[in-house]
C-alpha cells in the first residue's frame, strides 16, 4: 500500500508538486492522468528517489514506512519498481548480467541468499516466454539499439522478474504500437495480485482499455484535482484537461 | 594466474587513503651509498659478479645519461626527481643468489605470504589438485626491492627447455643469449629513463622459449618495492624463438610512503618467426594519498619486436595504481605478416596522472595491429591516451584498428586523447575511433532503482565500458581484474 501525504516538491525555486495526497491500496491499479507539466513524472521520480528533487514537506509511506529517507536501491529492496518512460542504455552490460546483478543486490539487501545459476536461468526463461523476449535480446547490452517497443517490453520483463510490491509505470505506452501495447498490458495484467499495487501514469486513455484501472486520478498544477472510477478516463478523453488546468490557474 | 589472483583477492578496500599494501616490512637490507656515479654503477655490477662487457655496457649508458635532458613533454606534472638522493641498490641482506625456499629469509617469505604470493610450489600443486575450479599452475619470480628472491617451477620448465630465471642469473648461466638480445629492442640510447635503467638496473625476469615450444604454464613476476628512497629499475627480457609461445603476467605493489618513489623499468620482448608472446600486467603501485602526496612514479619503457615473419606480440594491461603512469607498451612490426595488439584499461582516481598509450610501428609487409584502450578518470585525476600508429614507406598493406574510449566519473577529472597517425604509403589502412563519455546520472539512477547501490552501479557500468579489454585477459584474471577495478573506483561516487 502506498500513501503519499501532503507532498510538496521543488526544483530550485520552482514548486512542482503542491501538497499532493494520494493513496493506492493493496491490489489496486490506480491511473494518473493529466496534461504535460502537471508533475506526473515528478511524482514517480520522487517516489523512486531520483536525486535533484527537493522535498519541502510531506511523506511517502510504503506499507507504513516513509521511504523518503531511503536511497533508490533501498527503496527497490522494499519492493518499489519504476518502469521508466525513457529506459537508459548501458553499453557493454548484457541484460542477463544486469538482471542477475540487480536481483542478487535486492536479495542481499533483504538478507536472502543469491540465486544459484540454474534457479536464475529457470526464472529468466519463465518470465521471458510470457513477454515474448527472445534469448538473443537477453544477450545484448541493456537497451542498446533496442526499438521503443523492445525497451518497454524489457522493462516490464524486469518488473516481472523482480516481483515488486509496488510498481509505477511512467508513460509506459509512449512510443508503442498496438501489438507492443497489448504485450506490455498482458504482462502487467499477469502480475496483478491482491498484494501488488500499480500506479499507471499516462496521457491517453487507450492504455487503460488494456490495463483497466480501479481508480483514476486527474493531476493538474502539481496536485490531484479529481478522483473517480475508470469512467473518468473516458470523460477526460472526451473533454480534455482544459477545465482542470483553468481551475488550477484560477 | 594464482599470484595475481590471490593478490587481488586480498584487496578488500583500497581507496586512495586505504591502500592495503601500505605496510612496510622490517627486513634488513643492504644498500649502496646514496646517489649515482660511476662507482655506484661498478658496485651494482660487482654485486652481481657481472662480466666485463656488461659492466662496460652499464658505464656507457651512465655516461650517456649524464648528457641527456629529462623529457617533459608528457601531460604530467611532478616535482624534480632528486637523483642524487636516491639509493640505486637495495637488496634484502640474505638474497645473494638463487636459493631453495628453506634458505630464504623467513621474514621475506612472510611479506610475500601477506601479499598472497604462492612461493611454495607444493602449495600451488596441492591447490590445483584439490580445487575443483580452473586454477592453473603459475611459475612465479618474486622480486623484492630490485632483487629476484626466488623463482618457482624452474625444474619443470627446464624439462620443456624453457629458461625462466632472474636476469642476473641468466647473465651467469646463459650469457650468450643475454648478450645477443639485451638492448636490441630498447637500446641504452633510447630515452632518458631507459638509459638510466641500463646503467643501474639490478634485476628482472629473463625468459627464453626454444623453437617450437609452447610454454607449459603461465609465467609470472611479482614486484614489490619496500625500501624507502630507492628507485626500482628492473629489466625484463623475453625471447620466443621460432614457433614458440609464451604468456607472461606481471603484478606490482609498493608500501605507502610520503615521498615519491621512482620505478623506471625496461621490458624487451622479441618474437621470431611464427612465435607469439602475450604479456599481461596488473599494476597497482601505491597511488599517493588523498591529497596527492607520495606515490610511485611509474616511468616505464616497454617494447616488443615482432622480428620474425608471422610473429605476434600482445600487450594487455590493467593499470590502477601509481601517482604518475608514463608508459607506451609498443610493437615494432618488422616481420612480414606480423601482428601487434594493445589492450588497456587505465583507471585514475584521486590525484593520479596517467599519460599512457602505445606505438605500433609498421615496417614489414601486410602487418596488422589492434589497439583497444579504455581510460577511466575519477576524482581529480588526469588521464591521457597517447598513441602513435605509423607505417613506413615500404610497409605496404599495413592495417590498424584503434578504439580509444574515455569515461569520466564526476566533475573534477580530465580525459585527453593524443593520437599520432602517420601513413607513409598508399596501401595503408588505419582506422581510429574515439569516444569520451560520462557516467550519466540517468544511468546511475536506473541501476539504483533496480536495486544496485551507487558503487555497485558504477562498477557495473564501468565493467560494461571495459568489456572488450577484459575479454582479452586470461579468464581467471578477468574475474579478478573486475574486482580490482571496482575497488579502485571506491570513493569516486559521491
Amino acid at each position: 500500500m502506498l500513501e503519499v501525504k501532503n507532498l510538496s516538491v521543488s526544483i530550485g525555486d520552482r514548486e512542482i508538486l503542491k501538497d499532493l495526497n494520494l493513496t493506492v491500496a493493496d491490489g489496486e491499479v490506480a491511473a494518473i492522468m493529466g496534461p504535460n507539466g502537471s508533475g506526473k513524472s515528478t511524482l514517480s521520480y520522487v517516489i523512486a528517489g531520483k536525486p535533484d528533487y527537493e522535498v519541502t514537506s510531506g511523506e511517502v509511506l510504503l506499507d507504513g514506512e516513509n521511504v523518503l529517507d531511503l536511497s533508490p536501491d533501498e527503496r527497490a529492496a522494499k519492493g518499489l519498481f519504476l518502469a521508466f518512460q525513457y529506459p537508459v542504455e548501458i553499453p557493454g552490460v548484457t541484460t542477463m548480467t544486469f538482471l542477475k546483478a540487480t536481483l542478487n543486490a535486492i536479495r542481499r539487501q533483504r538478507g536472502e541468499p543469491e540465486l544459484s545459476i540454474p534457479d536464475f536461468m529457470k526464472r529468466v526463461n519463465a518470465s521471458a516466454a510470457k513477454l515474448d523476449i527472445k534469448s538473443d535480446l537477453l544477450k545484448r547490452a541493456v537497451n542498446v539499439g533496442f526499438s521503443g517497443g523492445e525497451k518497454k517490453r524489457m522493462d516490464i520483463f524486469q518488473m516481472a522478474f523482480l516481483e515488486p510490491r509496488f510498481a509505477i509505470l511512467d508513460e509506459t505506452d509512449s512510443g508503442l504500437d498496438i501489438d507492443a501495447l497489448r504485450i506490455v498490458a498482458d504482462g502487467v495484467n499477469a502480475l496483478r495480485t491482491k498484494t501488488r499495487s500499480f500506479l499507471v501514469i499516462t496521457h491517453y486513455q487507450r492504455l487503460l482499455e488494456y490495463i483497466v484501472p480501479d481508480k483514476v486520478h486527474v493531476m493538474a498544477g502539481g496536485r490531484i484535482v479529481r478522483s473517480g472510477g475508470k469512467e473518468l478516463a473516458l470523460e477526460l478523453e472526451k473533454n480534455g484537461y482544459r477545465d482542470y488546468v483553468e481551475a488550477e490557474v484560477a | 594466474m594464482a599470484a595475481v589472483q590471490e593478490t587481488i583477492d586480498r584487496v578488500k578496500s583500497i581507496d586512495v587513503s586505504e591502500y592495503k599494501y601500505g605496510f612496510f616490512s622490517e627486513i634488513e637490507s643492504e644498500k649502496a651509498p646514496k646517489g649515482l656515479n660511476e662507482d655506484i654503477v661498478r658496485f651494482i655490477s660487482a654485486k652481481k659478479n657481472e662480466p666485463e662487457w656488461l659492466t662496460e655496457w652499464r658505464l656507457e649508458a651512465y655516461r650517456r645519461w649524464l648528457t641527456m635532458q629529462e623529457p617533459r613533454w608528457a601531460r604530467v606534472a611532478y616535482e624534480p626527481i632528486p637523483y642524487q638522493e636516491l639509493y640505486y641498490y637495495a637488496a634484502p641482506k640474505t638474497a645473494a643468489g638463487p636459493k631453495s625456499l628453506d634458505e630464504v629469509d623467513p621474514e621475506l617469505l612472510k611479506v610475500y605470504e601477506k601479499l598472497g604470493i604462492p612461493l611454495n610450489e607444493r602449495a600451488i600443486l596441492a591447490g590445483v589438485e584439490g580445487a575443483g575450479e580452473a586454477s592453473s599452475r603459475v611459475a612465479v619470480d618474486a622480486v623484492f626491492d630490485s632483487v629476484s628472491v626466488i623463482t618457482t617451477f624452474k625444474e619443470e620448465l627446464a624439462k620443456a627447455g624453457v629458461i625462466f630465471c632472474s636476469i642476473s642469473e641468466a647473465v651467469r648461466t646463459h650469457p650468450e643469449l643475454v648478450r645477443k638480445y639485451l638492448g636490441s629492442v630498447v637500446p641504452p640510447t633510447d630515452n632518458f629513463f631507459a638509459t638510466l635503467n641500463s646503467a643501474v638496473y639490478s634485476d628482472g625476469s629473463f625468459v627464453y622459449v626454444p623453437p617450437g615450444v609452447r610454454c607449459p604454464m603461465e609465467l609470472s613476476t611479482y614486484f614489490r618495492i619496500n625500501e624507502k628512497n630507492t628507485g626500482q629499475f628492473e629489466r625484463t627480457l623475453i625471447i620466443a624463438d621460432k614457433g614458440a609461445y609464451v604468456s607472461y603476467l606481471e603484478g606490482c605493489t609498493a608500501p605507502k610512503r610520503d615521498e615519491n618513489q621512482l620505478h623506471a623499468a625496461v621490458v624487451e620482448l622479441i618474437a621470431l618467426d611464427d612465435a607469439e608472446i602475450k604479456y599481461s600486467t596488473v599494476q597497482n603501485w601505491y597511488p599517493g594519498d588523498a591529497e596527492g602526496k607520495g606515490g610511485i612514479y611509474n616511468f616505464v619503457t616497454k617494447r616488443g619486436d615482432c622480428r620474425g615473419a608471422n610473429s605476434k606480440i600482445s600487450w594487455t594491461q590493467v593499470e590502477t595504481g601509481s601517482a604518475i603512469t608514463w608508459k607506451y607498451p609498443s610493437c615494432i612490426l618488422r616481420g612480414d605478416n606480423s601482428r601487434g595488439e594493445f589492450y588497456s584499461i587505465a583507471i585514475s582516481n584521486g590525484h593520479q596522472q596517467v599519460d599512457s598509450g602505445t606505438k605500433m610501428i609498421h615496417l614489414g609487409k601486410n602487418t596488422t595491429s589492434r589497439v583497444i584502450s579504455k581510460g577511466i578518470a575519477a576524482g581529480a585525476s588526469q588521464n591521457t591516451y597517447r598513441g602513435q600508429i605509423s607505417s613506413h614507406r615500404k610497409a605496404t598493406g599495413a592495417r590498424n584498428f584503434t578504439n580509444c574510449d574515455s569515461l569520466l566519473i564526476g566533475n573534477d577529472c580530465g580525459a585527453h586523447t593524443v593520437p599520432y597517425i602517420e601513413a607513409h604509403n598508399h596501401s595503408t589502412q588505419f582506422e581510429h575511433e574515439a569516444t569520451t563519455s560520462k557516467i550519466s546520472e540517468d544511468q546511475l539512477f536506473y541501476c539504483m532503482q533496480r536495486g544496485l547501490n551507487a558503487e555497485e552501479a558504477t562498477a557495473l557500468i564501468v565493467n560494461g565500458f571495459v568489456r572488450d579489454v577484459l575479454q582479452q585477459l586470461p579468464m581467471e584474471f578477468a574475474v579478478e581484474a573486475q574486482k580490482l577495478i571496482a575497488v579502485s573506483l571506491e570513493g569516486s561516487v559521491g
